[in-house]
């Protein structure tokens, strides 16, 4: 075999571009967009350098410096600098926000003396050269003694001649260290690389500043009395460090970049935040969006929900009446078609919500909104920064709580972690889609469609509880750390309207197709424990009907009240009953746990069984009658169920990556009995007030 | 000498000192260095946090933090 793989990271500041750059090499879909901190974790792929070269592709998170602050930057920095890394480069491109070039190459040349092959990628040069900046290439490479290439990642250009000079560089290690560290403290550099035994001032430095590198068990107890006989204080000498390495920066940048004029150029993102972060204006622009996005969800996928209803109506029937008659058709068209169907309706509203977040996770408002809220979540013990998880919480709180990440605070984001999932998710959406056009009339409330600003109260809910139990924590939660608010506020962009749609039909196809399987698999279980009883009981119930006409309403609710199903479901129903539940709802609740939307399904597939006529899943259920023959879905019922889903902890991933990012399995399960014992007072006192 | 968190919205100046230790630390990776040219440019409301256009690029801080942030006013131009 005469190919070789080459590991290959893209470090560099934050929101310079590194995951687009990423997405451009390997052809994969990973999360970018306009704000410091979207990736928060490595992600490898592959990518074709030439016939011969084969490369791993290591997407890191963004890093200001070699000398984390946060759990992200931590990520990039053990993966760039220790050597016992599995993903240590063998070339590390840094990626430069041209508009930016001083900061971006702070951190690259920490890399070069740190003595590794690096490249210099120049990225978003179509937005310097609209600013007036001109950078000199040639110049900037003799400077620092590393290949430079200018690109531009959004647009593809430039990546033909990146993978040249990466092929041509490897093994060309940068001549000369950029800062002589071993100059600034007096024999000290050299006593360290004595000690851990390698030539390598810059590393040694990072040891003395207690940076874990590789050996580090060997020489840590001998680097930690050398930094204390010769009184180095970690702070103090990286301070002393960074003033000296910009100062010999800003010699380069003069030398080699002819800058715009920096304040004339920030007009445009400035008028517009005039606006956005007005101390009144900003917060009513930002309600007013949260307002626009709840009437979008609701109000316009309204349409394409329903033309979806009407075809997989017709795809039922299509299939119950073209299949022949027996259990496989019952299976098919009652357990697995009723349980999907009661699914992918809710495309719609899905792709609006996520096409709404991707487009203001990829303009750069969110960071204002983080601006605006900062004063806010840090009187109840978060950070301006928790409000990017919070509202990525109202898609999913996986990817929400990773987010998390960013925050230096442990306190702070321990606390972000916890309450995260209370705001509402994408998978709670179908749930209250369902419920409100069940129990909410679809009038006009001051010219608002009622079940619209319904579903907004929810939402509401979510977040002021969140908001609430951050309080009540910030006093139990012992603090470790101080907190700090550093952000970087990006310039506006026009999102990349393709990354947006890639998004949305990345999205839509995790929502049908993991929640598709989990509800195939559900649905034909309960199809199976619906339709079969212990014993004897249906030949039983069919003997005491038989003769009797038009008895086959009784006869299916009552096979389905003694098959396994029912007997589950009846067993938990005392404790559900002060909440307005019957055992159907009951086993709703349960599949629950797999995944919140699995509900619709279940209630879907439950209903169904035994139900000749096939129509839609709210149909079904406005039709369902309590003993005394009044509607059993009453708004009390309604209200009581949606805020039982508002508050459980119904989420298997989720706790799993509480578990995942907090290391300690305390957190999890206080989550999760937190969460439940507000789902069930909440909906216990909803239902007893309102029934 | 001003303390940056006094500073009105379009005030210019010149980064002087950080006395918290992890405050600078982080700044000065960020490019806040002594002598690097400032403008405040946006406040946010109830004492919340201000941005600063620094190495051409706005920069979010603490009120709170800003008070232990030297600088230096530059006459306007
Ligand atoms: N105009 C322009 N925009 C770009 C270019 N490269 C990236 N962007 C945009 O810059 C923003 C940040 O891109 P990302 O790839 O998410 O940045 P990142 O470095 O991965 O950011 P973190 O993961 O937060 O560290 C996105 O809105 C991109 O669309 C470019 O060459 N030109
Ligand atoms: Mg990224």
């Amino acid at each position: 075999m005469s190919s070789k793989t080459l590991k290959i990271a893209l470090a560099g500041n934050p929101n310079s571009g590194k995951t687009t750059l990423f997405n451009a090499l390997t052809g994969l879909k990973q999360k970018v967009g306009n704000y410091p901190g979207i990736t928060v974790e490595k992600k490898t792929g592959k990518a074709i350098l030439s016939e011969k070269i084969l490369a791993e592709i290591i997407d890191l998170p963004g890093t200001y410096s070699l000398f984390p602050k946060s759990m992200d930057e931590q990520v990039a920095q053990q993966t760039i600098c220790n050597n016992d890394n599995e993903d240590y480069p063998d070339i590390t491109v840094v990626i430069a926000d041209s508009t930016n070039l001083r900061r971006s190459i702070f951190l690259l040349t920490q890399i070069i003396d740190l003595n590794m092959v690096v490249v210099l990628a120049l990225n978003m040069v179509d937005i310097a050269t609209k600013k007036g900046i001109v950078i000199d290439v040639n110049l900037l490479s003799r400077e620092l003694g590393i290949p430079v290439v200018a690109i531009n990642a959004r647009q593809g250009k430039g990546i033909v001649s990146l993978k040249e000079i990466i092929i041509n560089s490897i093994d060309a290690k940068p001549k000369s260290p950029f800062l002589e560290v071993d100059k600034l403290f007096k024999g000290v550099i050299e006593q360290a690389n004595k000690i851990r035994g390698v030539e390598n001032n810059f590393a040694s430095f990072m040891a003395l500043c207690k940076q874990k590198l590789s050996g580090e068990i060997d020489y840590r107890c001998a680097l930690n009395q050398l930094s204390k006989k010769e009184e180095i204080i970690p702070e103090r000498a990286q301070a002393k460090e960074t003033v000296k390495r910009y100062a010999q920066i800003d010699k380069v940048i003069n030398s080699t970049v002819k800058k715009g004029s920096p304040i004339g150029k920030y007009m445009l993102t400035k008028k517009i935040d005039d606006v956005l972060i007005h101390p009144i204006l900003g917060y009513v622009v930002f309600l007013s969006i949260l307002f626009l996005l709840f009437q979008a969800v609701f109000s316009w996928s309204a349409y394409p929900m329903e033309l979806i209803d009407v075809l997989f109506t017709n795809l039922q029937q299509f299939t119950a009446d073209s299949m022949p008659k027996g259990m496989l058709n019952d299976l098919v068209v009652n357990g697995i078609l009723a349980g999907l169907g009661g699914i992918v309706i809710f495309v719609p509203q899905i792709a609006f919500l996520f096409a709404f977040i991707a487009f203001l996770e990829d303009t750069g408002y969110m960071a204002r909104v983080s601006f605006i809220t900062d004063k806010l979540l840090r009187g109840v013990g978060l950070n301006g920064r928790s409000i990017i998880p919070l509202l990525s919480g109202a898609a999913c709180a996986v990817p929400a709580i990773m987010s998390a990440r960013t925050i230096s605070s442990w306190k702070e984001r321990l606390i972000t972690i916890m309450v995260t999932p209370l705001m509402s998710c994408s998978a709670r959406l179908p749930v209250y889609t369902l419920i409100i056009s069940l129990v909410i009339p679809a009038d006009e409330f001051l010219g608002f469609n009622l079940q619209g600003l319904v579903m907004m109260v929810f939402y509401l809910i979510g977040f002021v509880s969140a908001i609430v139990i951050a309080f009540l924590m910030k006093f139990i939660i012992k603090s470790k750390g101080e907190s700090y608010y550093i952000m970087e506020m990006p310039s506006y962009k026009i999102p990349d309207w393709k990354t947006v749609l890639y998004t949305i039909i990345e999205k839509v196809k995790v929502f049908l197709f993991d929640a598709g399987k989990i509800i195939i698999a559900i649905s034909i279980v309960l199809w199976v424990l619906s339709s079969f009883a212990p014993g004897k009981k249906f030949e039983q119930i069919e003997q005491k009907w038989a003769g009797i006409e038009n008895a086959e309403m009784q006869i299916s609710s009552e096979k389905l009240e003694h098959s396994y199903a029912g007997i589950i479901g009846k067993s938990i129903e005392p404790a559900i009953k002060p909440l307005g539940f019957d055992w159907k709802i009951g086993i709703s609740l349960l599949t629950s746990f797999a995944a919140r939307e699995v509900f619709v399904g279940t209630m879907s597939t439950i209903y169904s069984v035994g139900d000749d006529d096939i129509r839609s899943i709210q149909k079904r259920l406005a039709d369902v009658k309590r003993q005394d023959g009044e509607r059993f879905f009453t708004p009390a019922v309604g209200i009581s169920l949606m805020l039982f889903y508002a508050f459980a902890m119904q989420c298997m991933s989720t706790l799993a990556i509480v578990y995942r990012e907090t290391n300690h399995i305390k957190w999890p399960i206080i989550q999760f009995l937190y969460m439940g014992v507000m789902a069930y007072l909440s909906s216990f006192i909803a239902f007893q007030l309102l029934s | 000498m001003k303390i940056l968190a006094y500073l009105s919205i379009g005030a210019k100046g010149e980064m002087l000192d950080i006395s918290d230790d992890l405050l600078e630390q982080k700044l000065l990776e960020m490019g806040c260095t002594p002598g690097e040219q400032f403008e405040v440019v946006r406040k946010a409301p109830f004492g919340g946090p201000i941005a600063i256009l620094i190495s051409s690029y706005v920069l979010s801080i603490r009120k709170e933090d800003a008070m232990s942030i030297k600088v230096k006013l530059l006459e306007n131009e």
